[in-house]
């Protein structure tokens, strides 16, 4: 993740990333039928991709950062709402599709809200939004069992300033991909 | 431990007192419309019985004060204007050198250690323009490291005597206490007495911990974690520290608990397919009900100190509104209907009033409400108020108060249901999501 250069959104993400390999941990110890732990990240097995890339990397479409930056792993949202509009759905199809490709990889949702609500009420409505893209990723044939939601409410922002431009970025559902059973 | 620390002897110090004196004499503050001039009152250190106990007489009359003026209701003389000095606990008073200096009530004290680390502390309260005692003098008996909670019980006397409500001092706050920077807060569970002393951390700072609760008898903590990677609700007894989760499906996300008076049945809230539902479990069984089942998402519950009814929130109009079911569910009633959006519906402990976060126009509110949704007061306003949590007499609301910007960071404040005495709890760093104990025993 060293090689992007565009500041502080890029050490989210790798920062997220972190996050994730624990979250995923964790979770494997409650459900080891449907998330080992690999954790995020780890690629292992992609094998090449033809030469388009060097495995595992950005380039590699095969690659869960290249399903992060290249395809698009998040789904913004309007205040209070978690309906899709038409631009993340094409960000959603895109998402599908690299995971029907890539069926060794499950993905944790992850749903935010922006800090204009209260606490509780906010993790209710980031559930709504990971729930709104899972509906979605399932209803163009992604297995339900590939994929689960949290909500983190409005407890994870990644723009930090109080107001819309910020708000606007930390309404999001985050698709995060990690290495599911081995094949 | 604390609750072993204390024994209350109740011990008649002085003679039988006059009976006009027993049913309240002239001192006397009426906190129901709030209060605009506080009553002078002194509090000279209290008397050291021996040697051992010369510190602890200074630190116990000073807490007793804090708490006092703390309530906005009183106002200290300083000990630079008494004329009379306070020597000896069973000297007569001189009530004219009180009178004087405009003291309406006088506390005197007196504190002894004993070779064991007991610690003994006497008190009598009067009132000074009456020119006799207020109620019967007092010992509290307890040890050395629980000094503040002596202190605390003097001063609810005090405060129970002249304003005829129940007192709040001897009591705890449990809260999230947060360090790091907005994009990575380390969040942990933490108790403090209700002015911020004797903070003690219960949980790590790895995972997320939100909205943690008391159970009726203050013995143990709900409250939502992810150590498991996913919120969900765990119990902690206090004394020990041990917890463990309550039951819930792979999959499903449950937060928001809240005990029912009965201390034994949890009402929350539970997340399966992105819908939000309140439940309610019993804490020894698993076994759980649901109480809602809308497309809308239902969170926040709070019973009713009787146990008959849940007001909750629900944004099944459309926005976040405040509505009141029985407490096995059935059809609920909207109770709040002006401008806005209303959330973390808390019911008091008196039952009379609902507080409750409100959003409106882009600035937050801590505000109450009678049941039935009339009388609403907004008692607070900032960038972001939220989560109010009663104090055990219902007198007082402490919250969280979230400063905005890059930089923000949040911090407990109470405010008085008057809207006065707003106030700043100390915290050694951030601090959000208190939850006010009942008074200990």
């Amino acid at each position: 993740m060293t090689h992007n250069n565009n500041g502080a959104p890029i050490m989210t993400l790798f920062t997220r990333g972190i996050l994730l390999a624990s979250v995923l941990a964790l979770a494997a110890c409650t459900n080891p039928d449907r998330f080992d732990s690999a954790g995020a990240g780890g690629a292992g097995g992609a094998g090449g991709a033809g030469g388009i890339g060097a495995p595992g990397s950005a380039s590699d479409p095969r690659s869960p950062l290249y399903f992060q930056q290249t395809i698009g792993d998040r789904v913004l949202f309007q205040v209070d709402q978690s309906s899709i509009t038409p631009q993340y759905q094409t960000v959603l199809d895109g998402q599908a599709q690299w995971l029907m490709t890539n069926t060794d990889y499950v993905a944790i949702i992850e749903g935010h809200a922006d800090e204009q609500g209260t606490r509780e009420y906010n993790l209710a409505l980031g559930a709504r939004r990971a729930n709104a893209v899972q509906e979605y990723l399932v209803s163009r044939g992604v297995a339900p069992s590939r994929l689960r939601v949290i909500s983190y409410g409005k407890e994870r922002p990644i723009e930090l300033c109080s107001d819309e431009a910020c708000y606007s970025q930390n309404r999001r559902a985050v698709t995060v991909i990690s290495a599911g059973l081995s094949s | 431990m604390m609750t072993r620390v204390l024994t209350l002897l109740a011990a008649l110090l002085v003679l039988a007192m006059p009976a006009a004196a027993q049913t309240g004499g002239p001192l006397r503050i009426e906190i129901t419309e709030g209060v605009i001039e506080p009553l002078p009152f002194a509090n000279p250190d209290f008397v050291a019985e021996n040697a051992a106990a010369a510190e602890l007489a200074r630190q116990i009359a000073r807490v007793v004060s804090e708490d006092l003026t703390g309530t906005g209701l009183f106002r200290e003389i300083p000990s630079s204007a008494f004329i009379s000095q306070i020597t000896s606990f069973n000297s007569p008073v001189q009530f004219s050198d009180w009178r004087a200096i405009n003291a309406q009530a006088l506390i005197s004290g007196a504190v002894s250690v004993g070779g064991d680390g007991s610690v003994a502390v006497k008190f009598r309260l009067y009132d000074v323009f009456a020119g006799q005692e207020l109620g019967d003098g007092l010992q509290f008996n307890g040890t050395q490291a629980g000094w503040r909670r002596i202190a605390h019980k003097v001063a609810d006397a005090v405060y129970s005597r002249i304003t005829g409500e129940g007192g709040y001092f001897d009591s705890r706050v449990v809260y999230v206490a947060e360090t790091g920077p907005k994009d990575d807060r380390r969040k942990r569970l933490a108790i403090m007495d209700y002015d911020g002393a004797n903070v003690q951390y219960l949980t790590d700072s790895n995972s997320i911990v939100l909205a943690p609760r008391f159970s009726p008898t203050g013995d143990r903590i709900l409250y939502t974690s992810y150590e498991s990677g996913f919120p969900r609700i765990y119990v902690m007894d206090v004394a020990s520290v041990g917890r463990r989760a309550l039951p819930t499906l792979e999959g499903d996300m449950s937060f928001a608990p809240r005990f029912a008076p009965d201390g034994n049945t949890v009402v929350y809230s539970l997340t399966t397919g992105g819908n939000t539902d309140i439940y309610r479990m019993d804490i020894n069984s698993g076994a759980a009900t649901r109480l809602t089942s809308t497309p809308s998402i239902e969170t926040a519950p709070s019973f009713s100190p009787d146990g008959s009814r849940i007001v909750f929130e629900s944004d099944r109009s459309g926005t976040q509104q405040l509505y009141i079911m029985g407490a096995n569910g059935g059809e609920p009633q909207r109770i709040s209907f002006g401008q806005g959006r209303y959330g973390t519906p808390v019911w008091s402990p008196r039952g009379d009033l609902i507080a409750f976060t409100k959003q409106s126009k882009g600035r937050f509110h801590i505000g109450v409400m009678r049941t039935d949704g009339s009388e609403e007061r907004l008692l607070t306003a900032s960038f972001l108020d939220e989560g109010p949590t009663w104090s055990p007499n219902g007198r007082v609301i402490m919250f969280t108060r979230e400063t905005q910007g890059e930089s923000g960071a949040a911090s407990l404040y109470s405010v008085d249901i008057s809207g006065r005495n707003l106030k700043q709890i100390r915290t050694e760093g951030g601090a959000s999501d208190p939850a006010w104990s009942p008074l200990q025993r």
